[in-house]
């Protein structure tokens, strides 16, 4: 059988993180071939190479046999591959058939689009993916997210597509609706449609995929025949790497109990969170994107203030309600996205570094230059910022840099508890590894921090103790000699569809509960 | 990279930070030279005390409006109903000061209630949430409106001439250009080396980031209207007090040259950058524009054409530094 997908050696990188490393693999017609890997592994990028919306550095394309290079998802998906993003890229205002057949509507001769055709033609494609329930003249907006999915993929079969993408299709959708799309899934299988089918969830792949290709920091790391391999397999397949001399966190015995959350929730996203931070204490939260890690240090921080529960500092209850009550409580957040929160990016590496600071270092309403030029001199020191020199824009630093400017900016408030959100998302192998140095290094001064990571060597490596996150709750937590990869992957990926999937093996949810 | 490598003065490094810091400006500069010296060459009576120093007096006041305008942009925010603002807070002063009310009064209450307005103004954007482009559209038709039917556009006149303050000269000099010169300055060191000025410029640069530092972004926007409207009272006095009537309407594109000498001075329409200097060159520059054509003999009516070429040549530069960096 000729394959119908065939990638060769592609490498892509952006700016000076290389993002994706000689990646080959290729998809059969009539074969889900799941993509696997940890959140940064290179997975959206590499489908978006093959769905035309960027461009490979190096490498080769093959659809059926001949080389493609498309300028367009358009493009792309008039030599029919279809894509299905995780956020749906639907218009909630038209109807299910206008959106299942936009850009290619059929005409009447008269040149004016044909509705009949155009109804009848989206009412088949939805039965023959076993929809007769959605009716194709509602709108879309309307539809549950389980349905628009369905419409997603109907669109896809409307363009003929030979190979569809899909990114994460179950992430937003409940047990029935996930299974019910696993069906649909198939039945597309048995058409001869070739799947990239892109998801975290191991029972999911098990049940569903034919091979699996696991990459890992860009790099390819195998294809497997799912018949093959075992969860525990594909678990080390994503995360094997010598964890332990990549991340130097030193020894050393906690002090008091700082911060203590207990009961914290926030609408249905956060939900009953309840733990202990001491200081000079590193914990680690574990957790799928949408595992509600974030969301637990924006409602800490104040940025989303807590529906309920509580939240004590050295014992006493305390309100923060917005990050300005959390900066006056020693309490500093490095966040998730240094453009969006962390970086005010037309200015200078001095400006940056003294913003939470501006009120503290001014003397009647005027900045002092000279404590704020040592204070940023310092931090370039301290914290080993390579750039000119503290007059330099912050938007000409390397990602690591800036990271070390958004770090520097709180350290500089003298925070007691230190919340880092993906501390090395994005920043290359050396900047990564001076990131963990200093954390370790603050800790040994006696901070408490607490570290949101979805890279789990990075979870393992540096944290005291690891928590577990799954829908909102804590699922588990682990202390550090019995943080294996094993375990804490395993109760990060069994998600709720495994019990409900014949195919799953069982065990997964039992070492979640743990 | 040692310490030594990193602090050795590099003289050459030194003047393209100030070039980056402050290219805008320098080039504004530069073209008000050339331009001076270009229309000077043309016609030397450009260049006579009179001319160059009317130039200064009777545009003054755009450019004192255009400082509050600056910080306004610089927050990430617009105000496109200052030219309103000014024409009811200049027809407020000169009816009262024709009715007799203390000339002290007749300058002070215009440029409070301006900063009344104009704190509402900030309230409705940073606490309602309304966008500020929204909000000063609505104020602009209120303004323009309600003047135009209170007054009628009627000429003030007979204003006693202890309040004509723009026109009381020290050394020569009308107050005028000593207000916006000493405004300026003082403004430009207030952005800079302020704590308020300095959350302007950060709020402006991302608002996500300053909140999540810690800054306290609502009262800060208040602020910055409220000072907007305390430059736009300052503005509509000196422009009450410039000429022997006011006439009591909106004076025409106002806030259009406003905006627009903002922004060539530098401030860039998406906020966080740009300095309240760049704004009163660009003021200036737009004056020597407008007198040079006059000089030229060329119709005063090009100068708007300019301003705009001008405008978009600005946010083009803009655009293409930004990517550049």
């Amino acid at each position: 059988m000729t394959n119908l997908l065939e990638v060769s050696g592609v490498s892509k990188s952006f700016g000076p993180v290389k993002v994706l490393k000689e990646i080959s693999f290729d998809v059969r017609p009539g074969e889900v071939h799941a993509l696997l890997g940890e959140n940064g592994a290179g997975k959206s990028t590499l489908i978006k190479i093959v769905a035309g919306v960027i461009h490979a550095d190096e490498g080769e394309v093959r659809l059926e046999g001949k080389p493609v290079r498309f300028s367009s998802p358009r493009e792309a998906a008039a030599h029919g591959i279809a894509t299905v993003y995780q956020e749906l890229l639907l218009f909630p205002d038209l109807t299910v058939a206008e959106n299942i057949y936009l850009g290619h509507a059929p005409k009447t001769k008269w040149g004016t689009l044909d509705w009949n055709a155009m109804r009848a033609g989206a009412r088949a494609l939805l039965d023959s993916l076993d929809s007769p329930d959605l009716d194709v003249d509602t709108a879309v907006g309307k539809l549950s997210v389980a349905n628009r999915q369905r419409v997603e993929i109907a669109k896809a079969l409307s363009q003929n597509a030979k190979l569809v993408i899909m990114d994460e299709p179950t992430a937003a959708l409940a047990d029935a609706d996930a299974r019910k799309l696993m069906e649909v899934v198939k039945r597309l299988r048995d058409r001869g449609v070739g799947i990239i089918y892109v998801s975290h969830r191991l029972p999911e792949i098990f049940a569903l995929a034919d091979r699996v290709t696991v990459l890992r920091d860009g790099t390819y790391v195998g294809t497997k025949p799912i018949g093959e391999v075992t969860e525990g397999d594909l678990v080390s397949m994503m995360v094997g790497r010598a964890i332990d001399h990549l991340f130097p966190k030193t020894d050393t015995a906690p002090g008091a109990t700082v911060l203590e959350v207990k009961n914290l929730c926030y609408r249905n996203v956060v939900r009953d969170i309840s733990f202990t931070l001491r200081a000079g204490e590193i914990v680690g939260i574990a957790g799928l994107v949408g595992s509600g890690r974030t969301e637990t240090a924006l409602t800490i921080f104040g940025i989303t203030p807590a529906t309920s529960g509580e939240i004590l500092i050295d014992g006493k209850p305390v309100t923060i309600s917005s990050p300005d009550d959390a900066r006056r409580l020693k309490i500093a957040y490095v966040p998730e996205d240094r453009g969006l929160q962390g970086l005010i990016r037309p200015q200078t590496v001095r400006e940056n570094v003294s913003l939470a600071i501006l009120d503290r270092i001014a003397k009647a309403f005027v900045v002092d230059r000279s404590r704020e030029g040592s204070l940023a001199k310092d931090s370039i020191q301290r914290f080993g910022i390579r750039t000119r020199g503290p007059e330099q824009r912050v938007k000409q630093l390397s990602g690591g840099n800036q990271q070390k400017v958004v770090l520097a900016k709180w350290v500089a408030t003298e925070p007691r508890v230190l919340i880092m959100d993906e501390p090395t998302r994005g920043i290359d192998v050396g900047a990564k590894a001076e990131i963990h140095a200093l954390m370790s290094r603050l800790a040994g001064q006696g901070l408490a921090v607490l570290m949101i990571s979805s890279e789990l060597p990075e979870v393992l490596g540096m944290s005291d103790r690891v928590l577990v996150m799954r829908g909102g709750r804590i699922v588990g937590q682990f202390e550090r000699k019995d943080a294996t990869p094993d375990a804490v992957g395993a109760a990060m990926t069994a998600a709720k569809v495994g019990a409900s999937l014949e195919s799953a093996p069982a065990g997964l949810t039992g070492v979640a509960a743990s | 990279m040692t310490a030594e490598t990193m602090t050795r003065p590099v003289p050459i490094r030194r003047w393209k930070s100030v070039f980056e810091a402050y290219g805008q400006e320098i080039v504004i500069l530069g073209v008000i030279v050339v331009l001076c010296i270009g229309v000077w060459l043309y016609n030397p009576r450009f260049l006579s005390g009179n001319n160059f120093l009317s130039i200064f007096h009777s545009n003054a006041y755009i450019a004192i409006a255009a400082i509050g305008m600056s910080l306004v942009i610089i927050s990430g925010n617009i105000d496109v109903s200052v030219g309103s603002l000014i024409g009811v807070l200049g027809t407020i002063a000169g009816t009262m000061a024709v009715n007799g009310y203390p000339i002290i009064l007749c300058w002070l209450v215009p440029i409070l209630i301006g900063m009344v307005i104009n704190a509402g103004v900030g309230v409705l954007v940073a606490y309602v949430r309304i966008p500020s482009i929204v909000v000063t559209l609505g104020m602009l038709s209120i303004l323009k409106g309600g003047l135009i039917s209170v007054t009628g556009g009627a000429w003030i006149s007979g204003m006693p001439p202890e309040f004509m303050i723009a026109q009381f000269r020290l050394f020569g000099i009308p107050s005028s250009v000593y207000f916006m010169v000493v405004l300026t300055v003082l403004a430009a060191l207030w952005m800079k080396y302020s704590v308020f000025g300095r959350t302007v410029y950060a709020i402006g640069g991302n608002p996500e980031a300053a909140r999540v530092s810690g800054i306290r972004i609502q009262p800060s926007i208040v602020g910055v209207f409220t000072i907007h409207g305390l430059f736009a009272g300052i503005a509509a006095v000196l422009f009450a007090t410039q000429l022997q009537v006011i006439q009591s309407t909106v004076p025409p594109n106002l806030e259009l040259t406003v905006i627009t000498a903002s922004v060539v001075g530098g401030v860039s329409i998406l906020g966080g950058t740009g300095t309240v200097i760049g704004s009163t060159l660009a003021a200036i520059l737009f004056a020597a524009i407008g007198s040079s054509l006059v000089f030229l003999n060329v119709s005063a009516y090009w100068l708007r054409a300019v301003q705009g070429l001008m405008i978009l040549a600005t946010v083009l530069a803009d655009m293409a530094r930004r990517r550049r960096i």
